[in-house]
């Protein structure tokens, strides 16, 4: 029964031995060791964390970029299209006003022909009737160089006065 | 507890294997048990007559002398006060004497093996082995330190009052197992502080994942929250328990003492489990104790029950730790002894495999045990400091 008997020496030794154990690594190692260990940890779950939050702000960026980009996009064509129909109403106005100014300008063109025409018709007129009192003077003149021409022709315009 | 459960199967395993082993070395120390019968009165005679003849000339009687399996393998497994290195060679241990007159130290080379009594400072001392133990039949037997009266016989009455401290076979070997931790684990520490926030490397690789293991696997689940104030009390015991297991599975000097497997050691170590249980236990558990949910005339069959429980859980973790790593050594040892007890080269493939087996088993065992005490351990400290809501 010696082997299952405990001898005092030993129980002592093992418990000095034990207890010294314990007491330097606890002080000198498990809590260094545990506190590095517990720290590293940390760092590691942080640093995942971190990872993963940089992770989601890259794909918030990416597609806040896409919308930009969509945006930017819808924008640039909406001024297209806007810049379209400016160009057309400007284009359209251009056009009718060009037609008024027109049709305006052939108006005076037609008004100042007709008064050219009117005036040129007034002086050929005036030419015409003082020419044909010219002629009609001269041709008198030499009528009536003799008096008794002259007397004929006073006879006749006479007759003419008291016919009237 | 999932792991808990792994285990016990694993052990459920391991001890059908250990089963199975055991008795497969019952049948054949059986097979030649018959025949030592037999062969017994011849040998007897043979050893009578060579001790005879040879008188004082021990030493050749010494070739003659039968190979006794059980004796080799107890003086292996007990405590020695002179560590065996090799062949006649080996290392005397200080001898500590607490007498009630005094300390006494002194080397226990003054013995000679026993062949010799050593005058001390107060009394003269002599090394034999226990006649009262011999009178039970015992064939094998272990020296102790004994005071010699003045008519020249041991004095009894005086020996009682003798306290042996003295630095024996396991203790040096204790002693190695505790610088060897401390080394290892300061060193290990100082890496941690050199290598702030990195990846571990070396020793501290290979030892990291042990610690995180104890903490996640074993204090963790069992304990709770609470788990921070009991793991150094935790890890020391593992890696004492592992320590000390794996050095005792070394053949050679420096390694091959069986502490774990040595009843004192497994009772302080168990002792202090109780100690911390029972210190830290908080009011549930003494109510469970001392006032549990049943009717109050069942109180005399509860408390008692309860209280042998106190006792009984680290009693054992006492046995089972001793239990193991001595079956293990006694069935190593059992092996090489089948070399000697056929006395053929024949039998060695076969002994050495199954030793190789065994060992490799033995660092399994290692392990696992160190596991277990500690398993336990987490497991009785987290019942002591369960909070019932």
């Amino acid at each position: 029964m010696e082997l299952v008997t405990p001898s005092i020496g030993l129980v002592f030794w093992t418990f000095v031995a034990f207890l010294l154990l314990l007491l330097l690594l606890r002080k000198f190692a498990w809590t260094p060791i545990m506190g590095a260990i517990h720290e590293r940890e940390q760092n590691i779950d942080e640093a995942l964390n971190k990872a993963e939050l940089a992770k989601q702000e890259m794909a918030r960026l990416t597609s806040q970029n896409q919308d930009l980009m969509q945006q930017a996009r819808a924008e640039r064509d909406e001024i297209l299209k806007e810049a379209k129909t400016l160009k057309d109403g400007i284009l359209n106005e251009a056009k009718k006003q060009a037609q008024v100014e027109g049709a305006k300008l052939i108006e005076k063109a037609k008004i100042e022909i007709e008064n050219q025409k009117k005036a040129a018709l007034a002086e050929v007129k005036d030419q015409v009737s003082s020419l044909s009192l010219e002629i009609a003077e001269r041709v008198l003149r030499t009528q009536l160089d003799d008096k008794t021409k002259q007397e004929a022709l006073v006879a006749n315009l006479l007759k003419d006065v008291e016919l009237n | 507890m999932d792991c808990n459960r792994v285990f016990v199967s694993k052990v459920k395993r391991l001890t059908i294997v250990f089963t199975l082993l055991i008795a497969f070395l019952s049948i054949k120390i059986d097979t030649f048990a018959q025949v030592d019968s037999a062969v017994v009165p011849v040998d007897s005679v043979v050893a009578e007559s060579a001790h005879a003849v040879s008188g004082e000339h021990g030493a050749s009687g010494h070739e003659e002398k039968k190979f006794e399996p059980t004796e080799v393998i107890m003086e292996h497994i007990a405590d020695s006060h002179v560590w065996h290195l090799w062949g006649h060679t080996s290392l005397p241990l200080p001898i500590i004497l607490y007498t009630p007159n005094g300390l006494e130290v002194f080397s226990s080379g003054h013995f000679h093996h026993g062949e010799e009594d050593y005058q001390g400072a107060y009394n003269k001392y002599r090394y034999v082995a226990d006649a009262s133990k011999q009178a039970m039949g015992q064939n094998f037997f272990n020296k102790n330190i004994k005071i010699v009266g003045a008519d020249g016989n041991v004095d009894e009455i005086a020996t009682a009052k003798l306290i042996d401290l003295s630095i024996t076979k396991n203790v040096a070997a204790l002693f190695l197992g505790v610088v060897l931790l401390l080394v290892i684990f300061i060193s290990v520490a100082g890496a941690y502080k050199k290598r702030v926030n990195k990846a571990p490397k070396g020793l501290q690789s290979f030892l990291e994942p042990i610690m995180v293991f104890v903490r996640d696997d074993i204090a963790k689940p069992n304990i709770g929250h609470k788990y921070a104030k009991f793991l150094p009390f935790l890890l020391s015991v593992f890696f004492f328990i592992l320590i000390n297991n794996l050095l005792g599975l070394i053949p050679i000097f420096p390694g091959g003492s069986n502490v774990t497997g040595n009843i004192a050691v497994t009772f302080v170590l168990a002792f202090c489990t109780m100690i911390i249980v029972n210190i830290n236990g908080n009011k549930y558990y003494w109510k469970h104790i001392l006032l549990p949910d049943v009717p109050k005339w069942m109180y005399v069959i509860m408390i008692p029950v309860e209280l042998i429980g106190v006792i009984s859980k680290p009693f054992a973790l006492m046995v089972r730790l001793f239990a193991n790593i001595t079956a293990g050594h006694i069935i190593v040892l059992s092996l090489v002894s089948l070399i000697f007890i056929f006395k053929s080269f024949g039998i060695a493939p076969v002994s050495v495999a199954f030793v190789l087996f065994m060992d490799v088993l033995e660092l399994l065992v290692a392990f696992l045990q160190a596991f277990i005490f500690t398993l336990l351990t987490a497991l009785f400290i987290g019942m002591a400091v369960e909070e019932h809501h």
